[in-house]
């Protein structure tokens, strides 16, 4: 191992990463517009949760102030519709298409849902049950903590999308890159090593991404403000491991391949299941358990897993330790196969 | 003089494909070895496995007497037939990249003024001409001041003055002693440039030698040539065998002759105007025709 050669292509891979200049603004922007985006649409209370269409504006209006019981209840947004035919029309369409949950005509004491709708189903539930009084036999407990809101769930998953994103396509792509055009033929010509010439592409992308990452945590607290109840140094621990993991999967996927086009496809088919299915933009809890089990194969999964940890429940180091082992683990398989299996040209 | 590079019958195949089948020669230190032949005939095969990119499936390749190994890239420079560079680095950037990749490197500004570098040595390398592109690519071939050189089809697609500064870059590099192994479509450069050239076609090395002595051998005659349109009752019956040969839009008559005097008499007596007859001596590419039946850009 020469340090000389392994800093040469290191410094030579960072100057080309910088000096793109429309590359690098998008690595960062992405991240920041998706949580902006999304810390907007969920800022404050939780989203509601069901929709109901109710016909007249003075009804509704009645109905809220006179009435307790269905029109008061919380998470359900109540929306006024037009007493016309056109836009009674519209609204029923909206119920059979499951974009309402429920209509009201206060007027005829009717009410639409639509049979095939689940939160038509629940929403029936409760109107019948706030029109009785019901004598329950369950006693009621109540609990009390920390609002957790919609944006401070997705940070961490937004964080670990974008490490994947930039770890995958920023290495594997661009290995593949230069394997077709002959960047890597050349540099095998020198008394360059394979070891040196990885090494240098997995730290010169993994400061990277880290820089970045910092970056856009940094300016999305700032600008959102989200919760953050554990250690930074913990956290950053993740992130490192996290990437390191992504940039090996990166590299193994790219280790043969000499097509762009090919290594696209592969590399969307390994990026979006991880994006869907380790949590990013959702709970995995209730999943079919064998989806469950296979977004356990994913680095993201266990990224996003222990950063939410950290972040939300201020976990530590000892917590996180089946994630941080997982992703070491993870890390030493990806590199092991993309070295055994790389060439040059 | 110990040869620098032997090879010994060199084997290399593809799926089917013989691409270098035995072949052998060798190069002296200080001179400049042409590899010929026509698109597909294994040159470049050949020259990747002498690089010690490409391994043989069979035969011996040594270097200074020894068999090559990893060791031979420090004393390697190498150009090859298209090489990218790296996006978003300058001329400066990249020599600097692969001066580090050695132990041992010429320094910077001699390795500039060498290649002619200093007009556009802070400009991006892949923003550069054909011409100085070829340069920066000859630059970071001589980075570590090899012993053997190897330049493979450096002039393809240069305009011909750009093919000529490149020559006489070569030919200093040449004039430092240094050994170059050339593989090239053109003729002319074959000839300015090689003192040895090896014709290879279908994997095998067909003749071998100097270029001067290699014309020799192989032609005695010249070459009369004359327009077409200088033939107006055709050239049917005449009495010496010609051949016709398209030349920019232009078709031309070609006749070999021994006895230049003699053939010079006859066209006379068929009445065909010498004003614009040109004689020249054989080429190398017309030894390639004579030896395999086609042209080397085929």
């Amino acid at each position: 191992m020469s340090w000389q050669r392994f800093y040469a292509v290191f410094v030579a891979r960072n100057r080309e990463f910088i000096r793109d200049h429309a590359a690098l603004a998008w690595n960062i922007l992405f991240p920041v517009l998706i949580v902006a985006g999304f810390g907007f649409a969920f800022n404050g209370d939780a989203p509601n949760q069901f929709k109901v269409g109710v016909i007249g504006t003075d009804e509704l209006r009645q109905a809220t102030t006179s009435e307790p019981g269905f029109f008061s209840t919380r998470y359900i947004q109540f929306i006024p519709v037009t007493d016309t035919p056109e836009a009674r029309r519209v609204a029923l369409t909206k119920v059979e298409r499951h974009q309402l949950d429920m209509l009201f005509e206060l007027n005829n004491n009717h009410y639409w849902i639509n049979r095939e709708s689940g939160n038509g189903y629940i929403l029936e539930r409760v109107l019948n049950g706030s029109q009785s009084a019901p004598t329950s036999i369950y006693q009621r407990e109540t609990v009390s903590g920390r609002e957790i809101r919609y944006v401070d769930w997705l940070i961490p998953g937004v964080l670990g999308m974008n490490i994947m994103f930039s770890a995958l396509f920023g290495v594997g792509y661009v290995i593949v890159r230069y394997r077709k055009n002959g960047v890597l033929k050349r540099l095998h010509a020198t008394p360059l090593t394979a070891f040196e010439f990885l090494s240098a592409q997995v730290i010169s992308r993994l400061w990277l991404i880290m820089a970045i990452t910092i970056a856009v945590y940094v300016g999305a607290d700032l600008f959102i403000g989200f919760t953050m109840h554990g250690s930074y140094a913990t956290l950053l621990l993740v992130a490192v491991l996290g990437s390191i993991s992504m940039i090996s999967l990166g590299l193994a996927v790219a280790a043969r391949i000499a097509s762009e086009e090919l290594a696209g496809g592969i590399l969307n088919f390994v990026s979006w299941p991880m994006m869907f299915l380790s949590g990013v933009w959702f709970s995995l809890e209730g999943l079919h358990p064998a989806v469950q089990k296979l977004a356990l194969t994913f680095p993201l999964t266990h990224v996003i897993n222990a950063a939410r940890s950290v972040m939300i429940d201020g976990a530590s180091l000892w917590d996180i330790g089946p994630e941080l082992i997982t992703l070491s683990l993870m890390s030493l398989f990806f590199l092991a196969l993309g070295s055994r299996y790389f060439r040059w040209q | 003089m110990k040869d620098l590079i032997t090879v010994n019958q060199l084997y290399k195949h593809y799926k089917g494909v013989t691409a270098v089948d035995g072949i052998s020669m060798s190069i002296s230190p200080g001179s400049c070895f042409g590899l010929l032949g026509p698109n597909g005939a294994g040159k470049t095969t050949t020259v990747e496995m002498l690089e010690g990119i490409l391994t043989p499936n069979a035969g011996e390749i040594l270097y200074r007497g020894q068999p090559l190994d990893a060791s031979f890239r420090q004393h390697a420079g190498i150009m090859f037939q298209s090489t990218a560079l790296q996006d978003f680095i300058t001329v400066r950037e990249s020599l600097q990249l692969f001066s580090e990749l050695y132990p041992r490197t010429v320094p910077m500004e001699q390795l500039i003024a060498d290649c002619s570098l200093e007009d556009y040595i802070d400009r991006d390398a892949n923003k550069l001409s054909g011409g100085q592109r070829q340069r920066l690519l000859l630059a970071m071939a001589l980075v570590n001041d090899p012993d053997m050189i190897f330049l493979d089809e450096p002039t393809t697609g240069l305009d011909p003055q750009a093919r000529r500064n490149f020559w006489s870059l070569v030919q200093r590099i040449k004039q430092q002693g240094k050994t170059i192994l050339l593989t090239t479509h053109y003729m002319e450069e074959a000839y300015v440039l090689c003192d040895q050239i090896a014709i290879m076609d279908h994997g095998k090395i067909i003749a071998r030698g100097s270029p001067k002595a290699l014309l020799a051998d192989y032609f005695e005659d010249v070459v009369l040539q004359l327009p077409l349109s200088d033939f107006p009752q055709g050239t049917e019956g005449l009495p010496f065998k010609v051949t016709l040969h398209h030349e920019h839009e232009h078709e031309n008559v070609e006749i070999i002759s021994n006895d230049v005097d003699t053939t010079v008499s006859q066209l006379r007596e068929q009445g065909i105007s010498l004003k614009r007859l040109q004689i020249r001596q054989r080429t190398l590419e017309d030894l390639f025709l004579a030896l395999t039946g086609k042209g080397l850009r085929t």
